[in-house]
């Protein structure tokens, strides 16, 4: 709450200018019904003797009012729009800015679909409740209280009878929306329940149509969807009432007025048009009242999602560069480690006191089974993530000691995820560097051997590539970040050899394209091929997120140990 | 729009009871205003109060009449939209999960699930609120109208001219205004778009010290959403005062025409003011109506793709067949026999097949490695052999029937299977291996044994009954594909089918599991699809596929001699393990 209200600071003379529209469009409209009263009492001196010349002098007025008022009200809606918007705007990037300077750790942690919710629908939800509730909250406050003392000026007894009305009006809405609130609340909790399952069973169907589950699957769904639609159901049997219970009250107290005025018009204390006015002004006053329940709800769900979005806005960003941390250039490629010790949890060490060195030009294999902890080791050596003590030093700097920038330049990287993005080969590949010329990146595409390839694109290397990637296999992809690393003139590569459901013809080109990139640098990579690993420097063998051992080929095949265990797999 | 209808069928007489008590409670709630006007033109100068009262009295029964009607009617009209809600989404799932291979192509997985869940929240949406103010508005209207004509025809003419022009300009907003919306809805997309490729691709992004970069590229996108959004926020804004405007203009008409009929002594005061309060009723109801034409014209439009997916032609259809008898063992257990298929191909139609005339034969315990290319047509064959796709020209048989003539359920319960990135359900691990079938609980930590899922499961806190993230996001993708393959084998099926079931699987573990299949699952006959020589250089038969064409079939030893992309595979593959 406070955070969104030193939020909106940053719009304060805008909301104060909101604020001074909101009042004086309200006001303008509230003067309507107490002229339409004085044209009625000019009229109701009856046939033959209606005063013209008052009715056209109100009429004229009225018209007059309701116009500014709609210009007034006009001009606070954009007004408000441009708040809103531009608040949220505002949001989109910090949010968005912000992400990016989270540890990688963070979306490790969370799911891509929250984090994007948090960007469109929860800023949504906030601006749509800044610019339609704060012009509600004034303009109610302002009919509200315009129309009581209006209501007051023309009959104060009456509006003693319609104050019996209002305290079990308020009491009424908040009692119902406290009341049918944790209902809605399961109602969308079903409501997500079921999309989670019918997007799961969709996607399984052809899993469930193998399996011939239907009947089974069927039964499951019927099951959720029954919870779905009695949840809806059950809000709806509550929420049903406060619509027509309100109006009753209201009508009521409609009630009450005319017999109260009928009674004081007879005591010839109230005129015509005085009644004529104040049941106006009476249903003006019950409006704002009556919707108090549904603002509320709206702006506590505001309040909610401010919360989820400044959690990210405040996450802690990525360890800064340490002051007057050096700059790394002519990088030669020797990177040791010494004592390193890391964990993701404290409670689980994953690498205790390690050692090891590379030099430049060097091949390091990481080797181990499936889901072993392999990518950790690259989690350090590109400070995605820090040791908890120990050190790791690129040609004797110290990790933390140069900056994040000029570290993670020195290395080229080639994951088993191949990320492409929207955007046309080109810039997919010059993405390594940038200012890349149309000839260095057609070089890089020749060295990875997608030149061929992208030739025959309609649009060669201007093709955009879609997001859901269409029109590329997933070799293809992977041949384009190898083309984006030969840009980089990095003297370290990190390189995830593996090459799933990728065919043999293609794997060979990837393996021939990486071979190429390795040339000259000091490589780090999870190895998946015998070639690879027998011709390493080093192996680091990795087991249930420990380094298990380390050696050469022939150490490690001589300590008859973990890795040879491995090795001798291959041939049964 | 027919589905509706359709739909809302079976509780014609419940909702023609609620319309009947809604119609008793707008009945209600429009007599106020008029006894107000009764009260002060006819009653109040009688000049006693005790009528007065009474008149109230008969204005608070009204009230209560109201809301009793109203609530009542509300509430039945919740259960009907529930009930028909309930149905349409059962018959839409169950017609789903009945589609065929090329119709879940055509229709697409993501937008089956928006048809799924969305679509049908506009038809809940609508049926209720139909029933609700469907009555209400247009009563309100046209009782109104009914009602002022009767008192006042004169002063109606001012409601009669104002009504076109308001319908006309909320009409015209909104015709224009929803294309506006369309591009802040694009431009929100591709803002989605660049966060999710951020998101996905950060390690890259940050090894390459790209943020600033993608900052802008953020930015850019972002602007672009806030000019389209005051663009079509400022349009839409029109609407408002507008309406409120003409409304009022309407109402200062009333009072100017109002005053020369009274002067005229055509009317009298009392029914002014009760006028401009009927007045601000029909108004309202005309917002509403519009209100209700928008919902409606949204959910029309949801009934539409619901319906697209509903009266899809039933496929597959099982042929008649004489009494079968069950074959003995000499007769093969699968065999494809000059198999063509292309999607959306008509026999004789050569150019699309992606399967070119592919016979083999494989007797019951034997096992086939399928080898190939990426895109050679392997997962089809699988897909042809389980009938997510009737074959174009040829046959294929199991025990030598064809499977044609084997209804659905009968022929896919032979198989165990495990697809290219199949899905692990978020439920517990028991039930992802058991899957609904009859198993017991040594069943499954048998299969689990055997497919070297056993270990990583023992290792979870609530082991068997640990419940998997949805789709299997907690499990690494060796662990799933292990989990995968318990699936396939618990059941002990008569056929399984391992569709590059290995791929996130080191040597060592892929080559455990296959022995374990070799030895405890020796009556089963085995059908692998593989990028590796490796894997099925073991296998009885191995099928070398190469743009739909079968370029050699035999065994390894036959296939080193005669299939030259068979050895250059292998060569390149075993070139390693020297």
């Amino acid at each position: 709450m406070k955070r969104l209200l030193r939020y909106m600071a940053n719009f304060k003379y805008h909301l104060l200018l909101a604020l001074v529209l909101a009042i004086s469009s309200n006001l303008f409209a509230l003067v309507g019904p107490s002229l339409s009263g004085k044209a009625v009492d000019a009229i109701a001196l009856g046939k033959g003797r209606v005063d013209f010349d008052t009715v056209w002098y109100y009429a004229g007025l009225m018209i007059a009012f309701y116009v500014v008022s709609a210009l007034l009200s006009y001009a606070l809606s954009i007004l408000m729009l441009r708040i809103a918007q531009r608040m949220a705007a505002r949001m989109r990037q910090q949010v968005f800015d912000r992400l990016l300077s989270l540890p990688v750790s963070y979306f490790d942690r969370n799911q891509a679909g929250d984090i994007i919710s948090r960007v469109s629908y929860d800023i949504d939800v906030i601006s749509t409740s800044v610019s339609n509730d704060f012009v509600q909250v004034v303009a109610g406050l302002v009919t509200v209280i315009g129309s009581l003392v209006m209501m007051v000026i023309i009959s104060p007894p009456l509006v003693v009878v319609m104050f019996l009305m209002i305290p079990l009006s308020v009491y009424y809405t908040r009692f119902m929306a406290k009341k049918t609130k944790p209902m809605f609340r399961k109602r969308s909790a079903k409501a997500g329940e079921l999309n989670g399952m019918v997007e799961e069973l969709i996607t399984g169907q052809k899993t469930i149509q193998a399996y011939a589950k239907e009947q089974v699957m069927t039964d499951r769904f019927d099951e959720k969807n029954e919870e779905a639609v009695t949840a809806y159901y059950n809000a709806e049997y509550y929420g049903s009432m406060i619509g027509p219970t309100v109006n009753f009250i209201n009508n009521c107290s409609l009630t009450a007025v005319t017999v109260a005025g009928s009674v004081l018009y007879l005591l010839k204390k109230l005129s015509l048009g005085d009644i004529s006015s104040f049941v106006l002004y009476s249903r003006k006053f019950s409006g704002p009242i009556n919707e108090l329940a549904n603002v509320v709800s709206e702006i506590q769900s505001a309040l909610s999602a401010a919360e989820r979005v400044f959690r990210v806005i405040e996450e802690p960003a990525e360890a800064e560069d340490i002051y007057g941390a050096t700059e790394l250039a002519g990088v030669k490629g020797n990177v040791t480690m010494k004592n390193v010790d890391f964990s993701y949890v404290p409670e689980k060490p994953i690498i205790r006191n390690w050692s090891m060195e590379a030099k430049a030009g060097e091949l390091v294999a990481i080797v181990g089974p499936t889901g072993a902890g392999k990518t950790t080791i690259i989690n350090l050596l590109m400070r995605f993530y820090d040791p908890q003590s120990g050190e790791i030093r690129i040609d004797g700097h110290e990790n933390r000691e140069v900056t994040m920038k000029s570290l993670r330049s020195s290395y080229a990287m080639v994951l088993q995820d191949t990320w492409v993005f929207e955007g046309t080969v080109h810039e997919n590949i010059a993405y390594g560097r940038e200012g890349a010329t149309r000839e260095e990146v057609i070089a890089a595409a020749k060295a990875a051997g997608v030149h061929e390839f992208v030739k025959r694109l309609p649009e060669g290397y201007d093709t955009v590539i879609t997001e859901d990637g269409v029109n590329l296999s997933k070799g293809q992809k992977q041949l384009l970040t190898i083309a984006r690393a030969m840009l980089s003139e990095a003297k370290m590569l990190i390189l995830d050899e593996a090459t799933s459901n990728v065919d043999t013809r293609t794997e060979l080109r990837i393996r021939a394209a990486m071979l190429k990139l390795m040339e000259g640098k000091t490589c780090f990579v999870i190895a998946h091929r015998l070639s690879t690993i027998q011709n390493a420097d080093k192996i680091i063998v990795v087991n249930n997120g420990n380094i298990e051992e380390s050696g050469t080929h022939a150490e490690l095949m001589q300590k008859q140990g973990f890795y040879y265990k491995l090795y001798a797999s291959q041939f049964q | 729009m027919k589905l509706i209808v359709r739909y809302c069928k079976p509780y014609a007489w419940r909702m023609l009871y609620g319309f009947l008590i809604k119609i008793l409670g707008t009945f209600a709630d429009l007599g106020l205003p008029w006894v107000l006007s009764y009260i002060l033109d006819n009653v109040v100068p009688l000049g006693e109060i005790r009528p007065v009262l009474y008149w109230g009295a008969f204005m608070l029964f009204l009230a209560v009449a109201a809301r009793y009607c109203n609530i009542w009617a509300n509430r039945k009209a919740s259960l009907v939209a529930r009930d028909v809600t309930r149905a349409v989404r059962h018959d839409l799932f169950v017609k789903t999960m009945g589609l065929s291979g090329s119709q879940t192509d055509t229709l697409h997985i993501p937008s089956l699930v928006s048809r799924m869940t969305s679509d049908t929240y506009n038809i809940h949406h609508m049926v209720g609120m139909m029933q609700r103010l469907g009555v209400r508005a247009p009563m309100i209207l046209i009782g109104g109208i009914i009602i002022t004509l009767t008192m006042e025809p004169v002063l109606t003419l001012v409601l009669v001219i104002l009504l076109p022009i308001l319908g006309g300009l909320i009409f015209y907003i909104s015709r224009k205004g929803i294309p506006l919306y369309k591009k802040v809805q694009s431009s929100m997309d591709s803002m989605v778009r660049i966060m999710r490729e951020n998101i996905s691709g950060i390690r890259v992004i940050k090894a390459l010290s790209k943020t600033e970069y993608e900052k802008k590229r953020f930015r850019s996108a972002n602007d672009e959403m806030l000019g389209r959004e005051l663009h079509a926020g400022s349009f839409m804004a029109l609407s408002g005062p507008i309406m409120g405007l003409l409304l009022n203009i309407g109402l200062t008409l009333v009072v100017i025409v109002g005053a020369y009929r009274v002067n005229a002594g055509a009317s009298e005061p009392g029914k002014i003011v009760a006028f401009l309060s009927y007045f601000t009723m029909i108004l309202n109801a005309v917002i509403m109506i519009n209100r209700i034409f928008m919902v409606a014209s949204k959910a029309t439009a949801s009934a539409g793709r619901i319906e697209e997916v509903l009266e899809s032609p039933e496929e597959l259809l099982v042929t008649k067949a004489e009494e079968f008898a069950r074959q003995g063992k000499d007769v093969p257990h699968i065999e494809f026999r000059n198999v063509s298929f292309g999607y959306h191909a008509t026999p004789g139609d050569t150019e699309k097949y992606c399967i070119k005339d592919i016979s083999f034969k494989i007797y019951h315990g034997e096992s086939l490695g399928i080898i190939g290319a990426t895109g050679s047509g392997k997962t089809t064959l699988l897909n042809l052999l389980m009938r997510f796709y009737d074959v174009t020209e040829g046959q294929i048989l199991i025990d030598g029937r064809n499977i044609r003539e084997i209804p659905l359920t009968e022929l896919r319960e032979r198989f165990g299977v495990v697809f290219q990135n199949d899905v692990v359900f978020a439920d517990t691990l028991r039930e992802n291996i058991a899957f609904g079938r009859e198993l017991s609980d040594a069943g499954v930590s048998q299969a689990a044994e055997h497919a070297l899922a056993a270990g990583f499961i023992a290792g979870k806190e609530e082991g068997y009954d640990h419940k998997a993230a949805i789709k299997g996001a907690d499990l690494s993708g060796g662990q799933r594909q292990r989990l995968l393959v318990a699936r396939a084998l618990a059941g002990t099926p008569e056929v399984l089918l391992l569709d590059d079931a290995s791929s996130a699987l080191d040597y060592r573990t892929d080559a455990q599991i296959r022995k374990n299949i070799r030895e405890s699952y020796g009556d089963t006959t085995t059908i692998l699809v593989a990028q590796r020589a490796s894997s099925v250089m073991q296998m009885t038969h191995i099928l070398v596929l190469d743009e739909g064409e079968c370029i050699g079939y035999g065994t390894h030893g036959e296939l080193m001699e005669q299939c030259d992309v068979y050895r250059e595979i292998a060569e390149q593959q075993m070139g390693d393990v020297e």
